[in-house]
């Protein structure tokens, strides 16, 4: 195979700092060279550099970009807009934003074909045709006429790629294609990708963090951290020995998929149980607001979670999970069934009446940046559900000092230090963000937690630690927990049990073992299959 | 309203008119405002950035001195008459024992200004002129009478010689620049001195820019006040009246009007802004339609409608504004309460999408989760989130509603004609200008003090949205 393209000593910086540090690779045509790393190791800015598409204040520092042995660094901008699109096509991770909402997909990949290859009439309707079908988008003669929001966010990056593909590029570059899709869209998008290099040809860079997607994909992988290249090897090579201490790191952050959390003995009431709970939306039309009919975000489903026992809820976006967790915790309004807290029917307290029960449920939200007031100290956000709940020791009531003392004490407990009582939550990591929200929702003394997706924002090393700590405080604290989550690699290591969720039903319910080793239902078995894996001799 | 007096001052008789009660009332919870703020450490440390650029700091500089200005025209009084011919002299030796004041209010500005208002003219005068500009029948020596531009009453009636006068203005000034460059200097020296013996900060205030506008002002005003003494340094107006006077005090009603009319529109605007946005459903519905109805209105056709019902009101009730400052300022209160009633809705569509962002994220939700009222969400949660755009809005507007007077006033429905406004004066400059040759002095200094107080808003205004708005790399929190 002969060498598509050649990184040689490509050093970029921001000022003084280096962002990316000499680092030289090359990819052969028909090969998928995979850049592993977590966020801000540098791997997104190597794709822009090779682009030439850096945005202002960084720039190259040094190196070359040879792509079949012409340097892209030495051509002119007219010369590069050739190169970019033409000859190098780019596929980005957010279908959503990556399309202009007000034309048709047709036009958006029209534009491309007569910008490059002076296509016009009907033989660009024909290309487009073309290369929908190319794609695997159904009915695309009549589909080239739809706008992006009447198409689902994989058909979307389906969209996209038939973009970049257009021109018969010799490079594509996928930054992140699937990371915001989910696992089975996900599975589609890179069978898609392995077909059409296959078929083209076509030199692939996947930029991803996902180790499973670089196992299922990639040829020939490279691991970058601080911006540094620190191992390349070939796929096999890089799996079975890793060389580097990092590479190590990385495949092992997926926990084990074999070992699984034995279920545990409960006693005669559970202390979460959901009897048949809908949460419905009106849609309303019309001037006088008539109800026209319901969205059924959550229809009818029915689980139970333990004391000290942790029950998974698993499913794809939209499939109603996070509205499941959301009508636990009264935030949203039940429509029809019941939830019985110990025994307790609490569905149809008035809000006065649930706040004793907020001491006892709480929450853990997905995204640490959002998920607290950017304008209030650690001491504030931990001390605002203390005091407002008026959580207290054996016998009610703290004083400030004690409650001082308390919430050191949480803060060191999750792995912070009492110092950082008086900072502001930007002066924090994800992680810490996220050992932050644990310690506000602990404060509080709850029995049942509602995670929702608490480490999908997180790099995977960190996710590991968070999931540990979550562990831990469960044995001491006796906790329980309603695991929300899409991502399937971890719940082995996590959850007693798993509930599977599909359009607001739970499909499939049973111990973590069972569902996982023998799921019963077809929706489950896909959902299993279409996870990447990494090979199992490490 | 007037205060008790005391029988030994009562030469004069201090006087609070509604509008000085309420600069005074702003005056003071700025204060608090600053001495709260200086608690909280992130606020402070933005606040600084505006001032360590040297655009913010010297629009500051202006701002604040037109405020000083407002203030001190603000400080009202009115003097007592000279007894009445006849009776037996002395003051407060009438029969009842009552004193009476001159039904003119007078400000403490007045004084700085050595009484600028009552060295009228006949009518229009050039700037630094010794003549009058309308030519007039004098009787010559010779028992003649001739047409010609008499000279002055007031302006250079020291100069004897016409040929004098050029030089004269020079000597003048150089004279007020230099006494008052002097201790300028100096102050600068010795200030400079003992910010060297402290330890160097790490973002220090742009203190060139600082010396130098303060400088320039300084200089101002000694030249102003100096050279004011002599000559009409803007010239006069139709009626013989010192324009530069008039243009000073028109500052009052500029600031006042911009800060009045922008306090009202707060409160409405925030209120109802972040209740709709927060509570949704039925108050969302109610208050999206009073904003919608309210901007489908010509705003100008409101306010025009207002103004005429306030002076049905004067008419009928005179008994209630003895004074005709009193009644000048009754009407400028309701044109600035009208200003602010009618222009709330941009900031408070601003505020609405802003709470309806805010109220879905996951903060918000875990305070719902942690049992926190509604009241406390919006004023821990909410409120301090949404402050970023209240401020950028709130001196946005200032500048607007300071133009808008003059609009205003130009069609004819603005502040009392008896009130010095910029306004005012740029509608009398609709017939000046007509003239031949043309009066441009009056104009222009409307003109000009209004375009520097605008332009230090606006300025200041873009440093504090700069540093503010989370987007921006010195807002981001």
């Amino acid at each position: 195979m002969s060498t598509l393209l050649q990184v040689q000593n490509l050093s970029v910086s921001v000022g003084q700092h280096c962002l990316v540090d000499d680092i030289s690779f090359h990819i052969d045509a028909g090969e998928v060279f995979a850049l592993v790393g977590e966020s801000g190791s540098g791997k997104s800015v190597t794709s822009l550099a090779i682009m030439r598409l850096l945005s202002d204040g960084l720039h190259i520092a040094s190196g070359d970009v040879h792509l079949v042995g012409q340097s892209l660094f030495t051509l002119t901008e007219a010369q590069m807009n050739g190169v970019r699109g033409r000859r190098i096509a780019m596929v980005f991770q957010e279908p959503q934003s990556s399309l202009n909402p007000v034309h048709t997909i047709g036009r958006q990949i029209g534009e491309v074909l007569t910008l490059h290859r002076k296509r016009s009439g009907a033989e660009l309707k024909q290309d487009i045709i073309a290369l929908l079908e190319e794609v695997g988008i159904p009915d695309a003669e009549q589909r080239a006429s739809w706008y992006p929001h009447q198409l689902s966010g994989g058909q979307k990056q389906r969209v996209m790629i038939a973009m970049a593909l257009a021109c018969e590029p010799e490079l594509l570059i996928a930054d992140e294609p699937t990371t915001a899709l989910d696992v089975t869209i996900q599975k589609q998008i890179l069978n898609l990708l392995n077909e059409l290099r296959k078929k083209r040809q076509l030199g692939i860079l996947l930029i991803t963090h996902d180790m499973g997607v670089v196992a299922e994909m990639a040829d020939r992988i490279a691991v970058m951290r601080h911006g540094q290249l620190l191992e390349q090897a070939p796929r096999d090579v890089f799996f079975s020995s890793p060389k580097h201490e990092y590479s190590r790191q990385l495949i092992h952050s997926l926990p084990r998929q074999d070992a699984f959390r034995k279920a545990i003995a409960q006693e005669e009431t559970p202390l979460l149980e959901m009897n048949n709970v809908c949460v419905w939306f009106a849609q309303r039309k019309g001037i006088l607001q008539r109800i026209a009919g319901y969205t059924k975000a959550v229809d009818g489903i029915s689980l139970t979670i333990g004391h000290g026992e942790t029950l998974a809820l698993v499913g794809e976006s939209g499939s109603g999970k996070s509205t499941a967790g959301r009508a636990i915790l009264r935030l949203i309004p039940t429509t029809y069934g019941e939830v019985l807290f110990n025994g307790l029917r609490i569905d149809q307290l008035d809000e006065s009446e649930f706040i004793d029960l907020r001491k006892r449920i709480q929450v853990i939200f997905q995204d640490p940046f959002s998920s607290m007031n950017p304008r209030m100290t650690v001491r504030e956000i931990i001390e605002e559900g203390m005091i407002s709940l008026n959580v207290g020791g054996n016998d009610g009531k703290w004083n400030k000092s004690e409650r001082e003392q308390e919430i050191r004490r949480i803060l060191q407990r999750v792995g912070l230090e009492a110092e950082h009582l008086d900072r502001f939550p930007h002066e924090f990591s994800g992680g810490q963000r996220q050992r932050i929200a644990i310690a506000r929702a602990i404060a509080v003394k709850p029995q049942l937690i509602i995670c929702d997706e608490p480490t999908s924002a997180l790099d995977v090393s960190i996710r590991g630690q968070v999931l540990q700590l979550l562990q831990e405080l469960q044995q001491e604290m006796g906790l329980s927990y309603l695991f929300i989550t899409h991502d399937l690699s971890i719940i082995p290591h996590i959850a007693h049990r798993v509930a599977v969720m599909k359009d607001g039903k739970i499909v499939e319910q049973g111990s973590t073992q069972a569902v996982m080793q023998n799921p019963q239902h077809e929706y489950t078995q896909q959902l299993l299959s279409a996870v990447p894996m990494i090979p199992e001799h490490v | 309203m007037t205060f008790p007096r005391f029988s030994d001052f009562s030469m004069f008789q201090p006087m609070l008119l509604w509008s000085d009660i309420l600069i005074f009332i702003l005056l003071f919870s700025l204060i608090a405002f600053f001495i709260n703020l200086s608690r909280n450490p992130v606020a402070r440390a933005r606040w600084r950035h505006v001032f360590t650029t040297r655009i913010g700091s010297g629009a500051f500089i202006v701002i604040v001195f037109y405020v000083l200005i407002a203030l001190l025209d603000s400080l009202h009084f009115r003097t007592a008459l000279p007894p009445v011919e006849g009776s037996d002299g002395a003051i407060s030796q009438e029969a009842d024992g009552t004193v009476h004041y001159s039904q003119d209010v007078r400000s403490v500005l007045d004084i700085i200004l050595h009484d600028l208002d009552s060295q009228d003219e006949k009518t229009y005068s050039a700037p630094f002129a010794l003549y009058s500009f309308a030519k007039e029948n004098q009787e010559s020596d010779a028992g003649y009478v001739i047409r010609a531009f008499p000279r002055l009453e007031h302006g250079g009636k020291h100069i004897v010689r016409d040929e004098e006068h050029v030089l004269d203005i020079w000597v003048k000034t150089a004279r007020a620049i230099g006494l008052t460059i002097l201790p300028c200097l100096l102050v600068i020296f010795l200030h400079s001195a003992w910010r060297r013996r402290k330890p160097p900060v790490e973002h220090p205030l742009p203190w060139t820019v600082i010396y130098t506008t303060l400088t320039i002002l300084v200089l101002l005003c000694g030249w102003v006040l100096n050279l004011s003494q002599y000559y009409h340094i803007l010239g006069t107006d139709k009626v013989g009246q010192d324009v530069l006077y008039q243009s000073i005090k028109a500052i009052r009603t500029g600031v006042l009007i911009g800060t009045l009319a922008t306090l009202v529109t707060l409160p409405l605007a925030v209120v109802l802004g972040i209740a709709a946005g927060y509570f949704k459903g039925k108050i969302d519905d109610v208050v999206q339609y009073i904003y919608t109805t309210l901007n489908s209105i010509p705003g100008i056709l409101l306010i025009a409608a207002s103004v005429l019902l306030i002076d049905v009101y004067i008419e009928t009730n005179p008994e209630q504004f003895k004074l005709i400052s009193e009644r000048a300022d009754f009407k400028f209160i309701a044109l600035c309460f009208i200003l602010g009633v009618t222009s709330w809705t941009g900031l408070c569509r601003l505020l609405r999408a802003e709470t309806l962002k805010l109220s879905q994220l996951e903060y918000v939700q875990a305070a719902h989760a942690f049992g926190v009222g509604d009241w406390r969400i919006i004023f821990r949660h909410i409120l301090p989130n949404v402050n970023h755009i209240i401020l950028i809005a709130l001196v946005l507007d200032f500048s607007a509603f300071v133009l808008a007077e003059a609009v205003l006033s130009y069609i004819g429905v603005g502040v009392d004609p008896s009130m010095a406004s910029w306004g005012n004066m740029i509608n009398e400059a609709r017939a000046e200008l007509a003239r031949d040759p043309v009066v441009w002095w009056s104009v222009s200094a409307a003109f000009i003090l209004m375009f520097v107080l605008v332009l230090a808003a606006n300025l200041f205004s873009d440093r504090v949205r700069d540093a503010f708005d989370p987007r921006s790399v010195h807002g981001r929190v």
